[in-house]
């Protein structure tokens, strides 16, 4: 079973990297460029899965497994909900020894009752990880006896790790919800102007910067997929009227599901940076008015932008005096490897290089127009490159994730998190003034003159005394 | 007053291994894998690098926690086994990572990891890794330790024991040696920090004896700012230090959890132990340097006796900030021990007691230890109708908000304060500066009655002018 599901994630056709491919190896799909023991450096299918799902706020989120998947992982993410509170809670069979040598489907059942009984979820998502599928325990059965006893969907995610990578996660649970999720439920309230914003998790409440724009255009999210979601909201997101992928690549195939099955329309685009942001609210009116929605949506949309961008270059423009010609190295991946740049230029910083890891042809066209050179364009930079040229002096400031922040501070470069653990939201007009107001805190902030004085015994000092 | 009387009799509430009750699945678990405890333990080796065999992903969620506890970068690798492999063997992905991890980082020591995922399948990694050795006799540089930590038995401090015992067995020349009079071994806990473990090294050494530490984070993880990259640990018990242990006098292990490796250490080399069950309280640490004196056949320096002296008056100034406080703690089992017995001493009643798995040691906590979560230890909580003080790890906040009680962060993963790694709570310094960092934030919760009743948060004013506040009455 899960084999096929996996081919299913593969068969990407808007995919340019698989596209390119002769058919006997697009077939084999991306799981067949094997990791290098010794040289691997990320999250697994379930870490993706994972990722993708818990936003769903009202849900459960069991782990199936022995301790390593949910006790090292759980409550990690900073990911927000205005409203419940369960999707924090870590959840986890904990597998025994003796549960893997019987086999950990009673274990499982009675878990599953356990959590609808205390916890009253709207409905349970069930991970599947590597033990577990090992040992061929039958979690969809066991599932599907829970959902009828229960009264709940009870619903298994088959992401055991050593399938592949975090993005493979993604995949997988982008198809989960298109099967088993995706047009459960009819909403009572549909409207013209609904839209679906696909890969957007909420991370430090950035949806939360996006929708006060659509409201001011009357502009629902019926379903943000997902981030501080509902269930039932996911389960009525077939009657949304356009989807935007925003900002990933993982999730296009559900959004290609959603207009395969539904007739749904979608574009990818990214709320980071004044442009890009018009460009997103430009597309969404046009998007809705060519579906049906308000023919007056585009000029309502065209007089927001101008105000919107008039206000937030105003409120830039300090920021662009003193970050102009600052450089900055971008160390992320995938659509975040040109969106981001852009929002960076827009502040007038110079962007030294950026990481085209997980990035399609067509991500690194971007990136290769914005930057205008080639050689700005890297892919994994190995810790000790990494080290080598922030020491070297080769940029201001380093943009990345959580790993790589102490290879940075240990050169005494300015770092900034541009990653899912962040506590700062970027997203809109005002998250490009949020991060400019951060990119300028970090790089001009006091500690750098004291972290990198010389020691007393090092400095000029010593040498006087000698 | 009960409360402070010696503690009744404990026990490990009966229950055999696993969870109290029917309970069928960990809610907000406290347990941390034992392969992260391995690895942890392998960090405290000079040039090693710790190798988790399994899928990378487990290897992922253990890097991500460590660098958000110690705030540094880790090294740690993993042999990326996928679906295919973890059914036909995992030999040659093994040969692989050794291979490149050996090429790129040139470590002194990989420390290889189980998981959960090879040990399921009963792969012979022991005899994989053997055959592996003698293939590869260029790899004579380098010694590849193994430590069985699978996921599915026990929590870090079992991975953590298991790694140092793993060291003692592979590593640590065999048969009497002649004896050093001035060498001591020191097996810590896995709940001491970098910092601890140097406090402890320097009262071992003022009693004018060395110690070879096993495994020594006070030397790698320490935080310091090296001059420049290192793709493995920078500091450390050296490898060759490690092979000399024989010659110690005598070997002093921290924590019940390292009498395996003790024991170990003894039937190789013929050095006798000692296990001190814990670091932290007045009556724990004269234990510990009465040891010293009578190993080291000196009296106790004037520094010592003066931090004695200034811990007992920080005793007599601060005990009434605990007596009669409840106080919910969820800990592995050695490190529960140590913090309840140390709230015992001071008048505390333990409201909970929740560890992550069943050890001998917990008949040490006062009242009844529970394995289980921290949804017990929320629920327990409530059941003794409350606490004024929350201690936990970082994903206690949850529970701490729930109960209403200040969060006490203690044990791992603390991964939302600074200087996780830097606290010192042992020894008679360290367990002063544990006693003010409690006593203050039960002194800043407490609550005094009103005139209409209703009771308001304690100032400065109440401290100074209604010692009654203070339960002393
Ligand atoms: S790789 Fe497998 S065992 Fe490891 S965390 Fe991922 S799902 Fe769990």
């Amino acid at each position: 079973m899960p084999d096929r599901q996996i081919a299913a994630a593969f068969d990407e056709p808007d995919c340019a990297v698989n596209r390119a491919k002769p058919a006997a190896e697009r077939q084999l799909g991306c799981a067949a460029a094997a990791l290098a023991p010794g040289a691997a450096a990320g999250g697994c299918a379930f870490d993706g899965a994972k990722i993708a799902l818990q936003p769903i706020t009202d849900a459960a989120h069991l782990v199936h497994g022995p301790i390593a998947c949910d006790g090292n992982s759980w409550d990690s993410r900073n990911t927000g909900s205005s409203g419940p509170q369960l999707y924090r809670t870590g959840f986890t069979t904990d597998l025994s020894e003796i549960d893997i040598i019987q086999g950990g489907e009673r274990r499982l059942a009675r878990a599953l009752r356990q959590v609808a009984e205390s916890h009253r979820p709207a409905a349970i998502f069930v991970y599947v990880t590597c033990v577990p599928a090992l040992i061929g325990d039958d979690v969809a059965a066991v599932c599907e006896a829970a959902a009828d006893q229960l009264g709940l969907p009870v619903i298994p995610v088959d992401v055991p790790g050593f399938v592949g990578s975090k993005n493979l996660g993604n995949k997988l649970a982008g198809r989960v919800l298109l099967d088993r999720v995706v047009g459960t439920r009819e909403p009572a309230d549909p409207s013209p102007t609904d839209i679906n914003l696909i890969g957007e998790y909420n991370v430090a409440g950035e949806l939360w910067q996006v929708r006060p724009l659509l409201d001011r255009l009357g502009v629902r999210v019926r379903a943000a997929i997902t981030g501080d979601a509902r269930y039932h909201d996911v389960a009525t997101a077939h009657r949304a009227r356009l989807s935007m992928v925003v900002c990933s690549k993982a999730m296009v195939a559900f959004a290609r599901g959603l207009h395969d099955r539904y007739g749904i329309p979608y574009f990818e685009g990214s709320f980071y940076g004044i442009g890009e942001t018009s460009a997103a609210l430009r597309q969404i009116a046009l998007g809705l008015a060519a579906a049906g929605g308000p023919a007056d949506l585009p000029a309502r949309a065209e007089a927001l932008i101008a105000e919107a961008e008039a206000q937030a270059r105003a409120r830039l423009s300090p920021y662009r005096a003193r970050l102009t010609g600052r450089r900055v190295l971008l160390y992320t991946g995938g659509v975040k490897s040109w969106s981001v740049v852009a929002a960076l230029q827009e502040m007038g910083l110079t962007v030294v290089g950026t990481s085209v890891r997980k990035s399609t042809e067509e991500d690194k066209d971007r990136a290769r127009a914005l930057l205008g050179d080639d050689a700005a364009l890297f892919g994994q930079i190995p810790a000790r490159e990494l080290y080598g040229r922030l020491a070297a002096g080769e940029a201001d400031l380093l943009m990345s994730g959580g790993r790589t922040q102490f290879v940075a501070l240990k050169t005494r470069t300015p770092w900034l998190d541009i990653n899912q653990e962040r506590h700062h939201a970027y997203a809109g007009y005002d998250g490009a003034v949020a991060l400019a107001a951060e990119v300028d805190a970090a790089l001009h902030h006091p500690v750098w003159h004291q972290v990198r004085r010389p020691a007393p015994w090092d400095g000029a000092g010593a040498s006087a005394c000698r | 007053m009960s409360v402070i009387a010696p503690p009744a009799p404990a026990r490990l509430d009966g229950r055999p291994a696993g969870r109290p009750a029917a309970k069928a699945c960990a809610v907000n678990p406290l347990k941390i894998s034992p392969a992260l405890g391995g690895a942890l333990a392998f960090l405290g080796i000079d040039r090693a690098l710790p190798l988790l065999h399994g899928s990378q992903g487990c290897t992922a969620f253990a890097l991500v926690l460590l660098v958000r506890h110690f705030r540094e970068a880790i090294p740690l690798q993993t042999t990326a086994m996928s679906e295919l492999n973890t059914i036909l063997g995992g030999a040659d992905n093994l040969e692989q990572a050794v291979a490149t991890l050996r090429e790129r980082a040139s470590p002194r020591l990989i420390g290889l990891c189980s998981t959960a995922l090879t040990e399921t399948r009963d792969e012979d990694i022991r005899g994989d890794l053997r055959a592996l050795m003698l293939r590869h006799p260029e790899w004579q540089d380098l010694a590849v330790v193994y430590a069985p930590t699978p996921d599915f038995a026990g929590s870090l401090e079992v991975g953590w024991a298991s790694a140092v015992q793993a060291m003692i067995d592979a590593l640590v020349d065999e048969g009497p040696r002649p004896r050093h009079r001035r060498q001591v071994n020191l097996l810590p806990a896995s709940h001491m920090t970098p910092a601890d473990v140097e406090a402890v090294r320097e009262m071992i050494e003022a009693f004018d004896l060395s110690a070879v530490v096993l495994p020594d984070l006070s030397g790698s993880l320490d935080g310091h700012v090296p001059d420049d990259y290192v793709a493995t640990t920078l500091g450390g018990t050296r490898v060759e230090d490690i092979a000399g242990m024989g010659a110690a006098q005598i070997t002093l292990a921290v924590g019940e959890h390292m009498r395996g490796a003790a024991e170990a250490l003894q039937r190789r080399t013929g050095v006798p132990f000692r296990v001190l069950e814990r670091l932290t309280g007045l009556q724990a640490v004269d234990t510990f340097v009465e040891t010293l004196m009578a190993i080291s056949g000196r009296p106790a320096p004037e520094s010592v006796r003066r931090e004695r002296s200034r811990l007992v008056d920080a005793m007599l100034d601060g005990h009434g900030a605990f007596t009669g406080r409840s106080v919910a703690v969820a800990a592995e089992p050695d490190l529960l021990v140590s913090i309840t017995r140390f709230l015992n001493e001071l008048g505390c009643r333990i409201a909970a007691a929740v560890t992550s798995m069943p050890a001998a040691s917990l008949a040490g906590v006062p009242g009844t230890a529970v394995v289980g979560d921290l949804d017990d230890l929320h629920r327990l909580t409530e059941a003794a109708g409350g606490a004024d003080l929350v201690i936990a790890n970082a994903h206690g906040q949850a529970t701490a908000d729930a109960v209403g009680a200040p969060l006490f962060r203690l044990g791992f993963p603390v991964f939302d304060r600074l200087g996780a790694g830097h606290r010192v709570s042992v020894g008679y310094r360290g367990t002063r500066d544990l006693l003010f960092d409690i006593g203050n934030l039960l002194i800043a919760g407490r609550t005094v009655p009103t005139a209409r009743g209703h009771p308001r948060e304690a100032s400065d004013h109440d401290h100074l002018h209604a010692p009654a506040a203070l339960g002393c009455s």
